[in-house]
């Protein structure tokens, strides 16, 4: 073995157990860093798919973000405009299924065009005002959870028969509706049907729980008398992340309002971020621990071997690349081994699954843990070759 | 007359700081091969700095050290170093041996760092310097396990393990006690007596002093004397 390897690995084995403190020491700091970026980050996960994808990540209605612009507009550098009457738009979004299937041709996720409709449900008595969206059952499964929160029925039932409807659990038990109930729908354009409820479903957010019914894409296109119309497509993407970049570029293509998730919830995305700034500060303060706990163990080994350096040193072991500076050598071994160390040590029960399904956060830590110890070796080593 | 293995010309130390402190003024002086030296003064003299600048543990602030007839302050750090490999040998007051390792592979420390021998010839010629100094039996033994003459005697062993012509002492018997002390001497007197080296030791002892053959003084860091002693109590 190479000498100074054998120098090193002499002293490393002579004091086994301040080794083994040592490797102890900041792999267990290593391995909590990792541990909490790992959790954290799993967390972090969770509270998205809880939150986010109950519903579509972005959302393109049939609203323009800009009011149409006028001829005088276009004509003169400034118009100021007094009485005007806007011209009557019709509703929903031109060439629904065109322009599904140009998004579908680059947006990486799901698509499914929908209907957002009013109306005031009637029964035994008593009439509500609710939200009906009209759905695709096929492709509803792909951009929202609603088949997964659907508590007696499935989003097949929707087809078992003519204007069926799928109530939320509390707005069914408010009116005291149940599976195979007669209701009637009155929309705000005059159109009135007699509708069964077919299911019922229970997403978690009050407000749709006690005031949304879904129906097949053709019921509500019945109800806002309007054969065909489509005023929203949803769009789940792979990456919920991307969803504003995504949402951006939909808008540009096809002219109409397209809303990400992020830019509809804003105040949960700064949740997000304030989540991340406290796990780095717990992490950062993890490692600053760590990191002098490593410093005083690895100082105070150089500063007990100081003596024997320049013992070395006098017997001819010089500073160039064969010198004998084991103590550095032992900085290193013992800094390589503790990302590994460290690594080994996550032992959280998601830890793993967040390791494998996303990587960003503990490859960024593992690089840390790695560099961190190099740097704190720095000083003690620059040291031995002062000795 | 053959050549001065080391030789200094008006070396000068001087400690830089808030108030300059010179600890070697001025001396010139040459080494030849086979003397036996002592290296006296009061404390504080000089006579460790002086013994550093030969050994090129330290850099004169200002003058030149040649061995072997080459001038060493021009010399980049790592040949400084292996001058100290193959030429030179140092024992200390203290013994200063690695406590981790066998006294063995103390002593083959240098041969190994200097990579002339195979590992078998440099464990059996470092069996032989021990055996050599009366320890052959203690090979396997760590420095702990032994006593402080048994461990000044394995410092002589390592300063001789590269065959260096020139073994450099700093008061090699300083911690010992008489017995010791006695038995060390002997063999730095063997040395030079029946091996060829060249001794240079810095010592208190004024009797020990004596039986050298050559002593030079040191105060205040310049030289005081240098003169040879009777041959009656110098080796041969």
């Amino acid at each position: 073995m190479n000498l100074i390897l054998t120098i090193a690995w002499t002293h490393v084995r002579y004091r086994a157990r301040q080794t083994l403190v040592a490797i102890l020491g900041v792999m267990t700091g290593v391995g909590f860093s990792i541990m909490m970026a790992a959790m954290m980050e799993g967390s972090q996960d969770d509270f998205i798919k809880t939150l986010v994808d109950a519903l579509p990540h972005i959302s393109v209605t049939d609203e323009l973000r800009q009011p149409t612009r006028q001829p005088a507009e276009m004509t003169y550098a400034a118009a100021e405009f007094h009485g005007l009457t806007p011209e009557v738009r019709r509703p929903g979004i031109k060439n629904p299924f065109a322009t599904i299937a140009s998004l579908q041709t680059w947006v990486a996720g799901a698509l499914t065009p929908s209907v957002q409709s009013k109306a005031v449900l009637r029964f035994a008595g008593r009439n509500l005002t609710v939200s009906i969206i009209g759905i695709d059952p096929r492709t509803e499964a792909d951009v929202s959870n609603l088949a997964t929160h659907m508590k007696l029925g499935t989003l097949k039932s929707l087809y078992r028969s003519s204007n069926a409807i799928l109530l939320g659990d509390r707005l069914a038990n408010k009116i005291g509706a149940r599976v195979n109930s007669n209701i009637t729908l009155a929309s705000a354009e005059g159109a009135t049907m007699s509708s069964t409820v077919v299911g019922t479903f229970h997403s978690g957010f009050r407000a749709t729980d006690e005031t949304t019914g879904y129906v097949l894409l053709k019921t509500a296109q019945i109800l806002e008398k309007q054969t065909g119309i489509v005023n929203e497509i949803r769009v789940r993407t792979s990456d919920p992340m991307q969803a504003r970049l995504i949402s951006e570029r939909i808008g540009e293509q096809t002219g109409y309002k397209s809303i990400s998730w992020q830019e509809a919830q804003e105040d949960l995305l700064s949740a997000i971020t304030l989540r991340n700034v406290l796990m780095y500060t717990i992490v950062g303060a993890i490692l600053l621990v760590a990191s002098f706990g490593t410093y005083n163990i690895i100082s105070t080994i150089t500063h007990e071997k100081t003596r024997d350096i320049a013992i070395l040193k006098s017997l001819g072991f010089g500073t160039g690349p064969s010198g004998p500076f084991s103590s550095l050598r032992r900085c290193w071994s013992v800094s390589s081994a503790q990302p590994l160390a460290g690594c080994s040590a996550i032992s959280s029960p998601g830890g793993w699954h967040r390791w494998n399904s996303r990587r960003r956060f503990p490859i960024i830590t593992i690089c840390r843990c790695s560099t961190r110890p190099s740097i704190i070796c720095w000083r003690p080593a620059s040291r031995c070759f002062r000795a | 007359m053959s050549p001065a293995l080391i030789e200094t010309r008006k070396v000068t130390k001087i400690l830089g700081g808030i108030v300059p402190v010179t600890l070697v003024q001025d001396i010139t002086l040459s080494i030849m091969p086979r003397e036996f030296i002592a290296i006296t003064g009061p404390s504080g003299s000089g006579k460790s700095s002086l013994l550093y600048l030969l050994g090129l543990l330290d850099l004169p602030t200002s003058g030149d050290v040649l061995i072997d007839g080459r001038s060493t302050t021009t010399m980049t750090e790592a040949e400084r170093a292996e001058v100290r490999l193959s030429r030179l040998g140092f024992v200390f007051q203290f013994h200063f041996l690695l406590p981790e390792f066998s006294i063995t592979e103390n002593v083959a420390l240098p041969m190994r760092a200097l990579a002339r021998l195979s590992p078998r010839a440099i464990t059996a010629r470092a069996e032989e310097l021990l055996a050599s100094l009366g320890l052959g039996d203690h090979r396997h033994k760590t420095p702990d396990q032994l006593s402080g003459g048994q461990r000044q005697r394995v410092a002589v062993a390592r300063a001789l393990a590269n065959d260096p012509p020139v073994i450099l002492a700093d008061e090699p018997t300083g911690s010992l006690d008489s017995a010791a002390t006695t038995q060390v001497f002997g063999i730095l007197k063997e040395l030079v007596a029946q091996r060829g080296k060249t001794v240079v030791a810095v010592t208190h002892d004024l009797n020990l002093a004596s039986q050298m053959k050559r002593r030079i003084r040191i105060i205040d860091g310049r030289l005081a004397g240098d003169e040879l002693i009777a041959a009656s109590n110098a080796p041969s």
